[in-house]
Formats: C-alpha cells, sequence, structure tokens
C-alpha cells in the first residue's frame, strides 16, 4: 500500500534530522555573528571552504581520534549508559600504552599490538569500574565516570612523575619515546603536504566495522541493543542486565582506550603533561550526531575535524576568534536532540498512518480468519 | 425549558488523529437524572469522544450543548465550570494526604481547606450515601473507597454530569453493587451519569440508556430493558460473537509445571507464601484474585524474575529452581506478559527483532551467537499471517501496532517456541474484541496440543470460560480451588476478597 519501500523511508528520515540540525546550528551560530556584529559571510565562506591537502591530513587525523572516542561513547548509548568517562578512561589507556611501548619488553610490531591490548584492557578497567558499581549498587554511571574523570587526571600524573624522563631542554616530562620500530607509520596524500595521515585510520575503521558487526549481527548485539530499548523487556526475555551493563560498560572503556592510541603511535611518540585532552566530551556530541551508527559517527567526527580545522585561520584572515566554531559545535549537539525527537515522531506517525492503511486494506481477509479461528 | 433540555446533548462530533478517525458523527442525548451507558469494544473511539466532553481535546466538528447551553470546552477548568466531572479509571489521589486535602486539592477556593470544606464533604456523602470519612488517610482505604473519594472530589466542584470511565474494571463484584447503589442515589437526586464500560452485564443492570460506539460512530442507541447483551456486543462488533467456554476436558495424568511451597518476601509481610500447585499437560490452571495479591510475583517467581524466591519449580521433571529466565525460557515456559509494553515487546524495534525477544538462543533465527535476519523475516511473516496479525510488513515497529496486534505478536511467538508450559497473565486486557476471540482460541489451541497453560486474569468470565480449575490467590497465598463448571463469579469475587472460604 505504500508508495515508498519502508526501509528507503527509514534511511531517508535518518538522514533527514542531522541535516535539519546543522542548518538549524548553522542559523543559531549566524545568529550569534550578527548579534557580535562579525562578518556572517566572511566567517562562513572561511569556514566552509575547500581544505588545502596539509588541512585534509589534518581533518583526517582529528577525525580519526574523535571517530574513536564517538564509538566508545556510543557502545553505552545503545545501551542506555550515559560513559561521560571516556576522557579519563583514554588518559588512563593512552598512558598505561605508552609505558609499556616505551619499555618495549617485546620487539617491533609485537610490542605494538601488545601496547594496544594493554591500553584496551586499561581503558575496559576504568570503564569497568563505573559498570560495576552500577550493576551491583545502581550508581548512576553519569556521576561515577565524571569522577573517575577526575581521578584519572591526578592518577596518570602521580604515575607519570614516578616513571617519567625529561624531554632535553623542556620542562615537559614524559614517558620513554616509543622506539622506532613499534610506531605505527603513516601516509602521505597528495604531493604538497607534509603531514602524514596516521596509519591508525585503518585500525579506527576496523573498530567501525567492529562495532557495526558486534551490535547489528550477533546475539550479544541484539541483547545489549533489547536492553537499551527497554530493560523490563530484557529481563523478561532472559538476559541478565547486571551482567549487561557490566561488559557494555568494559566494552565503552575497551573502544575508549584507542582514542589516544593515534596521536601516541603516529605523533607524540610518547605520553607527556601536553597529551591532548578532552576528545572524551567530543565523542558525545559526535555519538549523538551520528545516531550511534558507525558511518554516521564517522561524518560526525570528520565534520567537526573538518569545522575545528578550518577555524584555525579565522582569526588571521576575518579578525573572528576560533571559538565561534565551539559555538557552532554546541549548538549542534543541541539541535540534533531536538531535529532527532521531531523526525522520530514524524516516523511514527507515518508507520501509524501505514498500520491505519493496512488495516483498512485487511479488514475482509482478516474477518475471514477470524471464522477459522473461531471453528 | 432546562427540564426539557437534555443534560448534555452531542450532535455530530467528529475527531481526526493521522490515519484514523476516532470519532466520526457522534449523537448521544444524555437526559438529566439518569444513568447513559456508552460501550464499544477497545478502539472503538470511547475514550477520545469522553476527552472531548471532558475538555481535554477539542473536536474537529459538531457541537456540545450542557443542560442546553452550547458551549465549548477548551480544558477540563471549562468542562468543570460547566458541570462536568470525570472520574478517571486510575485514580488520582496522593495516598499520603487525608480524603479532606485530597478533595480540597486545586479546589481551594471553593470552600477553604478548613472546618467549611470539612462540612462540605460530610454533607455530600451524607447526601449522597458515599459513607467517606474526611480525615482518614488514602491509603488506608480500599479500592472501592477510593473511587467514592474520587465521585465526591467530583461532586465537590459542582459537578451535575459526572463521567465513569471503565468505573468497575477495578472492582471485586460486592464492591461494584455498591458503586451501583451510590450511582442510583445521584441519579434520584438528579444528576445525571455517563457511565463507560465494556461489561455488558453490568451496563445492562446499571443503565437507562445505553449508546453502543463502532469505529468511531454511534450505532446505536438502545434500551436495556429489551435488549440482552449478546445483542448489545453483537451491535458493537458488529458480527456474531465467541465465547470463552472449554470443550471436553485435555486434561492428562503428567504434571507438567509442578510449584512447591513458593515463597518471596516481602516489605512487611511475604509477597508469596507456601504457594503449591500442579498443572498437567493439557491442563488449563486460572489464578483468581484481586489485582496486587501475588499475582504478578508468582509469575515472574516461575520465570526466575525474582531474585529471592524460595521454593521449588520443576517443568516436566527438571528442576528449574536455580535456573536463569533464559534457561527456563529454553526450558519450554511460553510467556505472555501481563504488561506487554514493560515486558513484552521491544516498541522501538521492528517486528522481525521483536520476534527473536526471548529466544535468543534458538535455531534457526539465531545460530552461532549471530542473528539470522532472513531467517527472523520468514518466520515473523508466517505468524504475521498465521496470527492475524494487521501490519504493513514485519519491518514496522512494535510501537505502531495497535494493542490487540501487539498481543496477537506475543502469543504468537511465544507458541513459536515449542513450550511446554504457557503463563498467560491479563493475555486479553485491553484488546479489541476480535482479538480477545482470536486469543482465547489461541490458548483453547495450546490446551488441546497439551500444552500446561497457567492463566491469570482479572476477568473471571475468561476464568471461567477457559480454566480447568481456578485457584484464588489473596495477600500472596492460595486460598481456595474451584471448578469453573460450577463456581460463578459471586463466589469467587468473595474467595478473592477474603470474605467466604472454599473446599
Amino acid at each position: 500500500m505504500t508508495n515508498l519501500d519502508p526501509r528507503l523511508q527509514k534511511i531517508g528520515l535518518g538522514l533527514l534530522a542531522p541535516v535539519l540540525a546543522l542548518v538549524l546550528a548553522f542559523l543559531i551560530t549566524s545568529l550569534v555573528l550578527v548579534l557580535a556584529g562579525d562578518p556572517v559571510g566572511e566567517v562562513w565562506s572561511t569556514l566552509l571552504g575547500v581544505p588545502a591537502e596539509r588541512n585534509v591530513a589534518n581533518i583526517l587525523n582529528n577525525a580519526t581520534v574523535l571517530y574513536l572516542s564517538g564509538l566508545a561513547v556510543a557502545v553505552g548509548f545503545r545501551m542506555n549508559l550515559f560513559n561521560i568517562g571516556v576522557d579519563g578512561q583514554y588518559r588512563v589507556a593512552a598512558f598505561v600504552a605508552a609505558v609499556v611501548a616505551g619499555e618495549a619488553w617485546l620487539p617491533g610490531a609485537a610490542n605494538t599490538v601488545l601496547a594496544i591490548l594493554a591500553a584496551m584492557l586499561a581503558g575496559a578497567a576504568w570503564a569497568g569500574i563505573a559498570g560495576v558499581l552500577r550493576a551491583k549498587r545502581g550508581v548512576s554511571e553519569v556521576i561515577s565516570t565524571i569522577m573517575l574523570n577526575f581521578i584519572a587526571t591526578g592518577l596518570v600524573a602521580y604515575f607519570l612523575r614516578r616513571v617519567a624522563v625529561r624531554e632535553e631542554g623542556s620542562n615537559d616530562i614524559g614517558t620513554k619515546e616509543i622506539p622506532e620500530g613499534s610506531r605505527i607509520p603513516g601516509f602521505q596524500i597528495g604531493e604538497g603536504s607534509t603531514t602524514e595521515v596516521y596509519g591508525f585510520i585503518f585500525l579506527a575503521a576496523l573498530a567501525g566495522f567492529t562495532y557495526w558487526f558486534l551490535l547489528n549481527r550477533t546475539r550479544f548485539g541484539f541483547d545489549l541493543r533489547a536492553t537499551g530499548k527497554s530493560t523490563t523487556a530484557a529481563v523478561a526475555s532472559g538476559i541478565s542486565v547486571t551482567r549487561m551493563t557490566i561488559v557494555a560498560m568494559l566494552l565503552s572503556g575497551a573502544v575508549a582506550g584507542l582514542v589516544g592510541l593515534p596521536l601516541l603511535f603516529g605523533d607524540s611518540y610518547s605520553y607527556g603533561s601536553t597529551f591532548q585532552s578532552g576528545l572524551g566530551f567530543a565523542g558525545i556530541a559526535i555519538a549523538l550526531l551520528g545516531r550511534n551508527h558507525p558511518i554516521g559517527i564517522a561524518i560526525g567526527a570528520l565534520l567537526f575535524a573538518y569545522l575545528d580545522e578550518q577555524s584555525n585561520p579565522l582569526q588571521i584572515l576575518v579578525g573572528v576568534s576560533p571559538d565561534i566554531v565551539a559555538i557552532t559545535q554546541g549548538v549542534i549537539v543541541l539541535t540534533v536532540v531536538i531535529s532527532y525527537e521531531v523526525v522520530r515522531r514524524y516516523g511514527v506517525r507515518l508507520e501509524q498512518h501505514a498500520v491505519a492503511r493496512a488495516l483498512e486494506a485487511g479488514r475482509p481477509t482478516a474477518g475471514d480468519k477470524e471464522e477459522e479461528a473461531r471453528a | 425549558m432546562s427540564d426539557v433540555a437534555p443534560a448534555v446533548r452531542l450532535r455530530g462530533i467528529g475527531k481526526r488523529f493521522p490515519g484514523v478517525i476516532a470519532n466520526d458523527d457522534i449523537n448521544i442525548d444524555v437526559a438529566r437524572g439518569t444513568i447513559h451507558a456508552i460501550v464499544g469494544e477497545n478502539g472503538a473511539g470511547k475514550s477520545t469522544l469522553m476527552k472531548i466532553l471532558y475538555g481535554v481535546q477539542a473536536p474537529d466538528s459538531g457541537t456540545i450543548d450542557i443542560a442546553g447551553t452550547q458551549v465549548s470546552l477548551g480544558s477540563p477548568a471549562d468542562a468543570i465550570k460547566h458541570g462536568v466531572g470525570m472520574v478517571f479509571q486510575h485514580f488520582q489521589l496522593a495516598d499520603n494526604f487525608t480524603v479532606l486535602e485530597n478533595v480540597v486539592l486545586g479546589a481551594e477556593k471553593l470552600h477553604g481547606i478548613g472546618s467549611a470544606a470539612r462540612e462540605e464533604i460530610v454533607r455530600i456523602s451524607d447526601a449522597y450515601g458515599l459513607g467517606v470519612e474526611p480525615d482518614q488517610l488514602v491509603e488506608d482505604l480500599g479500592v472501592g473507597a477510593r473511587q467514592r473519594v474520587e465521585i465526591l472530589k467530583v461532586l465537590y466542584r459542582g459537578a451535575k454530569v459526572i463521567i465513569l470511565d471503565e468505573p468497575t474494571a477495578v472492582l471485586v463484584p460486592q464492591e461494584v453493587d455498591e458503586l451501583f447503589g451510590n450511582l442510583r442515589e445521584l441519579k434520584a437526586e438528579g444528576l445525571s451519569v455517563i457511565f463507560i464500560s465494556h461489561k455488558l452485564d453490568e451496563v445492562l443492570s446499571i443503565a437507562d440508556e445505553i449508546t453502543v460506539i463502532r469505529r468511531g460512530t454511534t450505532v446505536a442507541t438502545v434500551d436495556p430493558a429489551g435488549t440482552t447483551s449478546r445483542e448489545l456486543a453483537e451491535l458493537m462488533v458488529g458480527s456474531e460473537l465467541p465465547s470463552p467456554s472449554t470443550e471436553a476436558s485435555t486434561v492428562t495424568e503428567r504434571v507438567t509445571l509442578h510449584v512447591a511451597d513458593l515463597g518471596l518476601p516481602g516489605e512487611n509481610r511475604p509477597l508469596l507464601e507456601a504457594v503449591s500447585f500442579d498443572i498437567h499437560a493439557g491442563e488449563v490452571l486460572g489464578i483468581a484474585g484481586v489485582e496486587g495479591n501475588g499475582q504478578a510475583e508468582l509469575v515472574e517467581a516461575i520465570m526466575g524474575m525474582r531474585p529471592g524466591a524460595t521454593g521449588t519449580v520443576r517443568l516436566a521433571g527438571q528442576d528449574l529452581t536455580e535456573l536463569s529466565t533464559r534457561k527456563r525460557r529454553e526450558a519450554g515456559i511460553g510467556y505472555i506478559p501481563e504488561d506487554r509494553h514493560r515486558h513484552g515487546l521491544l516498541l522501538d524495534a521492528p517486528l522481525w527483532e521483536n520476534r527473536v525477544l526471548g529466544h535468543q538462543t534458538r535455531k534457526p533465527w539465531v545460530r552461532r551467537g549471530l542473528i539470522d535476519r532472513g531467517a527472523s523475516r520468514t518466520d515473523t511473516q508466517r505468524i504475521v499471517e498465521d496470527y492475524d496479525v494487521r501490519t504493513p510488513g514485519v519491518d514496522t515497529l512494535a510501537r505502531a501496532l495497535s494493542g490487540g496486534n501487539q498481543q496477537k505478536l506475543i502469543v504468537g511467538r511465544e507458541m513459536s517456541g515449542d513450550p511446554i508450559l504457557l503463563i498467560a497473565a491479563h493475555p486479553t486486557r485491553g484488546v479489541d474484541v476480535g482479538a480477545q476471540a482470536a486469543i482465547w482460541g489461541h490458548i483453547k489451541e495450546a490446551r488441546r496440543q497439551g500444552l500446561a497453560v497457567l492463566l491469570i486474569s482479572a476477568d473471571l468470565d475468561e476464568l471461567i470460560g477457559l480454566s480447568d480449575r481456578i485457584e484464588v490467590i489473596l495477600r500472596g497465598r492460595l486460598v481456595g480451588s474451584f471448578d469453573p463448571g460450577q463456581v460463578t463469579p459471586e463466589q469467587l469475587g468473595s474467595a478473592m476478597t477474603g470474605a467466604g472460604g472454599a473446599a
């Protein structure tokens, strides 16, 4: 009866929401610019220009990190767990990985693999604390992960002092440098750029695929999503919610453990006091924007990375603070939540229409079936 | 003039929602000093109509006259101003407040909150024989008394027309009689009562006039004196009607479910205590009881969803006591939960995913830990066809289906897992008459196939019609066993309230 294939319709609705959110966010940002008396047109033409090759590499690198962060948050979201603690988890994990890789107990690539596994374990363990508290004691994971972020900061700073080596001619301290053979080589895109794209980007893509496969194709993923949609129905269907809560947090933490690694293995080669922080919070926005879908998160990560990169010359070229992009990104988070709800309701209405139509059409035959049932 | 004009006159009321016409050309006259019943199957449009009359929703077309004057009701406050009050099915009382506090809440301007209000409450209570004590705590009151407080609340606000939405759904037969006594008092004082129900015998005994709604429109207004409940039901459904009633016994000697000394500790008193029973293959055991006496806990204890439960549960000889819910399901339990939205479905998931729910470990839709979407889709399609689930397809979200169709999907799913025990908790609650007949048919079919069936229901006719044996549960204990061939709803009602025992 419907003109559209319901699955096509679903994809269409899925795209409508983020587009609506972005348009709305751009409008609100423009409004802010107008109110501040800044040149709206020039800001957008700078921001939305075509990036240079050098910038493309930066965007891809930044997006790789943001993607992993978004993925980590999304694992929790799928089970209705709000993992605010990705920030702490990735810093603990990156520190552990830096120590392991720096010590180089194993040669070459084996050392890399060991360090990556150690990072995932460390991230999982750190998130697992919140998971166990939630599952066994009902402590809100929002509160516990925020607290764990603070503890992570202190803990890493403390241990960094214990293992650190001072870089020559600098006040920065850091872990031992990862030996060359254990670094993950990057690659160049185009001729004119000296910035390499992190080799870790492929591992990030692999993580995205694994996420998709695990959640959408396996029984475990089904159980996880079912628990996220309705805890009570999950319990009645035989899922142990306690176990799923802990496992989901462990998984989320394991992915969070990867967030700092592209930087570690492709750029800084050690964990120091200047290691980039705050990546976990961007992940929340990106997971929301990407609707917890691996492709959606990738687009969200690219968009955020693109806006960040394009905002750099704003101060020089048009005299506007690059922080305007932070406003845009913040507004996107709000508009995304609103537009998804609007589109979701619209979708439910469409479905109800379809059901009503099917009902109308089904009346005569359905009546016959009732006769049979009675007989 | 005002003696001639009806208390309420609805003409040509229409209301559309996206995709459905909830009301279409509704015409009703409610005469002063009468009880006017409105009957119709679930989804016929009764609630929409009442929301329109109570000002919750505005009609798209038509007029409302109250006592001869055309009015426009934009909010419940408007409705109250025009003397229309409503008693909802789910009470809106604060448990930790007294009756007085509950009554004056939101109506403080009428008689204050002190002695004037208390006097007014006593006056109304006496005038209509409600027997309400202003200083009692609501949490100490029974269901019937709470309902009388709700009625008093409406009267206190000056209502001349009182709408009662399914008032008897929560009452046992004795309380229903009391309520009807109160309603007759109201009528005698010149008030008008609009009584919404789908329990036709009750409607026939209390109403002065009955209006039947079918598919959103008024199909007939009849005089109860010249109408049988069967005729009424046929007007409601528009076709001839099924009834429960069991065929020849299929009960075997084989014990399928053995429950011994089941207990569940609660805060003040045990939620379940020393519950023991057997269900044989091919037997339907009905559990009767006033809601909240341990039915839900009994089901969840058998399903393994209550960690603190003690006692033994055996299914066909296999000891389930230590097993998880999933293992119990795998052992052969099909489960139609009491609250399908909370326990039976993932509302925002497509039907085929709901097909997998509860059967995540079964082939062929799950193999080696992977979900086989194709197999699940195919099997969902089979259920949709065999169980007459009305849906555009298996990718539709469960939320979009009507209650009856959701329930048919659940029944189909639970019957498809090769169960040897079917637990059906309120299987026909909130579903339309057509789906009800179909679900009854499926339960009878399950019994014929030799399943043991545990049936929990608040609908005593359903229990009597389907069960081979009825146990009454009261405060977590089984207090009496009845033969459905002999027992009347009144006898069951007595046992349910603890008023009378039975062997």
